[in-house]
């Protein structure tokens, strides 16, 4: 059975599936319990599962990672929320110094095989702090897995997977397309697998690497492309860390150009490791340098001057033309 | 003794003043004389291991190590109430408690000669690796304390911090979420009067570390961390009423760190003589021999005959340590992932690959 979902409905489903059949999986964070979240994702749970089950927890970010760590060793499945990306710094000590680290430091006899749920990314008209897209930050931390989706299929299939996970995963939902995008969504239990990218599109002439709320903006360069009959193959990255290295670099021995298209600033991000692989796995077939298009290395203006920053569908096209005629 | 010892009322718990002389009777633990022997003796094997691991150090045979010296009573007390279904959330300077937990010297010396092996503790249950960054540890013990409650288990969490620790954010997350979720978590904080070389009184304008508990509804008192008897008596109660379902307790345990913060560290820089001197009077290891003593339990002749059968068994385990072999390649890569990833698995292969160059390389040339 299908049912028409958006990404928050979805993550909601699969955090109800999870829960509902393991004892295991508690959910906590700031205003997830009664309030359901700031964004309502994890709305009802509490009343179905009850208080012990899906809580609100003090406001302070590194405790919760801090007793989600505890939790863990002691083999419970927390599912924590930091209420954004931006206000997940204070959990970075305990993030880094044990989330990361506690099978390596304790030989396997511990994990912190947790799952940290933040809505990140910028263009909803935020206040400062809530517009940010560090995935990089995490996907250079080993130890750590980094999953953001672009569809509400996946965000489910995904979350399913990153609490199954034997490794603590960062689970980064786009929030500018919380609620944009709705599909038919399979009601019953399926997992998508982390560490695997999916191509979207198929095409000939230009690869263009993307993930979270970037994707439905290169789809849509994409069919003006189409019309300058430029064929683009479109792969969405589903997860950050561990990187498909395999299908990028299958796809940029086809098609000989790379784009990799991310919200994130430029510099030590996630295109230039996109951009790496391409290098080292299919360096005889580029016919351009792969390029990037990226946020600025500047700090993500307030919501006057977001729409400097913010990437559109015509960017991208525009970099295509660039990338394609080089 | 929480309401007689309220840390409000400024009353350091003693129930043994510095000659080994039972000063505070109704407080006396109930524990009979070979417990008292067994606890004196484990405190002994501690400072022996702890001051024979310096010397390695200093022989350069191990690498930078915590020594615990002066503060040997507070883990001793641990030790004896502990069980094994109990989890022990350390800091790094509670040496009589990880040998409680079934740790062994040669897993101790491991760690310190730079194997994670060693923090393994393959026989000790319940035990969770040291934390370094300080005062981390302490939100780890409030999760276990978590679970603790939401499965219904008979089991407490013993957490240990230093007073420099308690300077940091960490200290005051963990005990207000704690005292919350009324978490069986008893925090001790060994307040040894110095974050290695800053003076507590730098830590804090506060009167203590105690009275901190108020500030989140929650038990606190203040003990001497040197009178064995006084810390046996404040573990054991503040387990009991955090095993019972009252929430955590906040006990201050004051001590002195005779060493070293670490083997890197030279405490002539920042504390005078006269300082340790004064102390050295409180020492815990001959406070508790003094009592022995007064009721003919032990002598110094016994003594010494322990310390040299320790010696051989200290000596023994640290050659086994010694011995431990080689660091395979495949351990800095296996236990970063519960499934590696495919590019960490071909990071390994280009080294594996370079290794084979390296050895034909060598053949070559020869």
């Amino acid at each position: 059975m299908k049912k028409v979902m958006n990404m928050v409905n979805a993550i909601n489903d699969a955090l109800d599936i999870k829960l509902r059949e393991d004892k295991n999986v508690i959910v906590y964070g700031e205003d997830v319990g009664v309030e359901g979240g700031v964004f309502r994702v994890t709305e009802g749970l509490q009343k179905k599962y009850g208080v012990e089950r899906v809580f609100d927890s003090p406001l302070a970010e590194s405790a919760i990672a801090g007793t989600a760590v505890g939790m863990s060793i002691a083999g419970l499945k927390p599912v924590i929320e930091m209420q954004f990306s931006g206000f997940a710094n204070p959990a970075f000590n305990q993030i880094v110094s044990h989330v990361s680290r506690m099978r390596n430091r304790s030989r396997g006899k511990y994990t912190s095989d947790m799952v940290i749920r933040m809505p990140y990314g910028g263009g909803i008209n935020a206040l400062e702090h809530h517009s940010e897209s560090i995935e990089a930050i995490w996907a250079h931390i080993p130890g750590l897995k980094v999953v953001i989706p672009s569809t509400p299929h996946d965000a489910k299939g995904l979350m399913i997977a990153a609490i199954e996970s034997p490794d603590p995963v960062f689970f980064m939902e786009p929030k500018r397309i919380y609620r944009a995008i709705k599909q038919e969504v399979d009601e019953g239990k399926f997992s998508i697998p982390i560490g695997k990218a999916k191509v979207l599109q198929k095409g000939t002439d230009i690869t263009v690497v993307a993930y979270g709320a970037m994707i439905r903006e290169v789809q849509k360069a994409a069919v003006r492309a189409k019309k300058d009959n430029i064929s683009v193959e479109i792969i969405d990255l589903r997860t950050i860390y561990p990187i498909d290295r395999e299908t990028i670099a299958e796809s940029v021995k086809k098609t000989g150009r790379l784009l990799t298209v991310h919200e994130a600033i430029k510099t030590f991000g996630v295109a230039a490791e996109v951009s790496s692989i391409a290098i080292e796995e299919a360096f005889l077939h580029l016919e351009a340098p792969p390029m990037r298009l990226t946020g600025y290395d500047v700090i993500v203006p307030l919501p006057k001057g977001e729409h400097h920053f913010m990437i559109s569908p015509e960017r991208i096209y525009y970099e295509i033309l660039r990338t394609v005629k080089y | 003794m929480f309401k007689e010892y309220d840390p409000i009322k400024k009353n350091m718990f003693q129930v043994m003043d510095n000659d080994g002389k039972i000063i505070n009777k109704k407080f006396m633990p109930d524990i009979d004389n070979a417990e008292i022997l067994e606890s004196y003796k484990n405190m002994l094997f501690a400072r022996t291991a702890d001051n024979m691991t310096v010397s390695y150090q200093r022989q350069g045979r191990i690498f930078t190590y915590p020594p615990n010296y002066g503060q040997e009573a507070i883990s001793g007390a641990v030790a004896r109430i502990m069980r094994d279904e109990d989890w022990l959330v350390p800091a790094f300077r509670e040496l009589g408690a990880y040998l409680a937990k079934g740790a062994t010297l040669k897993e101790i010396f491991l760690y310190f000669m730079g194997y994670e092996e060693g923090v393994n503790f393959k026989n000790a249950k319940n035990f969770v690796p040291y934390a370094v960054p300080i005062a981390s540890q302490l939100l780890h013990a409030v999760g276990i304390g978590y679970e603790i409650k939401y499965n219904k288990k008979d089991q407490v969490v013993y957490t240990f911090v230093g007073d420099g620790g308690t300077s940091e954010g960490d200290f005051h997350e963990a005990l207000n979420f704690a005292g919350v979720w009324k978490a069986p978590v008893v925090f001790i904080v060994q307040n040894n009067q110095y974050g290695i070389s800053t003076p507590f009184r730098m830590q804090t304008a506060s009167d203590g570390v105690a009275i901190k508990s108020y500030a989140y509804g929650i038990k606190g008192i203040q003990v001497d961390g040197n009178d064995f008897f006084a810390m046996y008596k404040a573990v054991k109660e503040s387990a009991e009423y955090a095993k019972a379902g009252n929430g955590p307790v906040l006990i201050e345990a004051v001590t002195y760190r005779k060493g070293a913060h670490t083997t890197s560290d030279d405490p002539s820089k920042y504390r005078t003589k006269e300082e340790e001197d004064e102390w050295d009077v409180k020492d815990p290891l001959k406070r508790l021999k003094s009592y022995l003593k007064s009721q003919k339990l032990f002598t110094d002749k016994d003594e010494e005959t322990l310390i040299e059968d320790y010696k051989k068994e200290i000596d023994r385990q640290f050659i086994e340590a010694e011995n431990f072999g080689a660091y395979p390649l495949e351990d800095i890569f296996k236990y970063t992932y519960g499934d590696m990833p495919d590019d960490l698995k071909q990071q390994m292969v280009e080294h594996e690959k370079f290794l084979k160059w390296k050895e034909l390389s060598l053949k070559t040339n020869v």
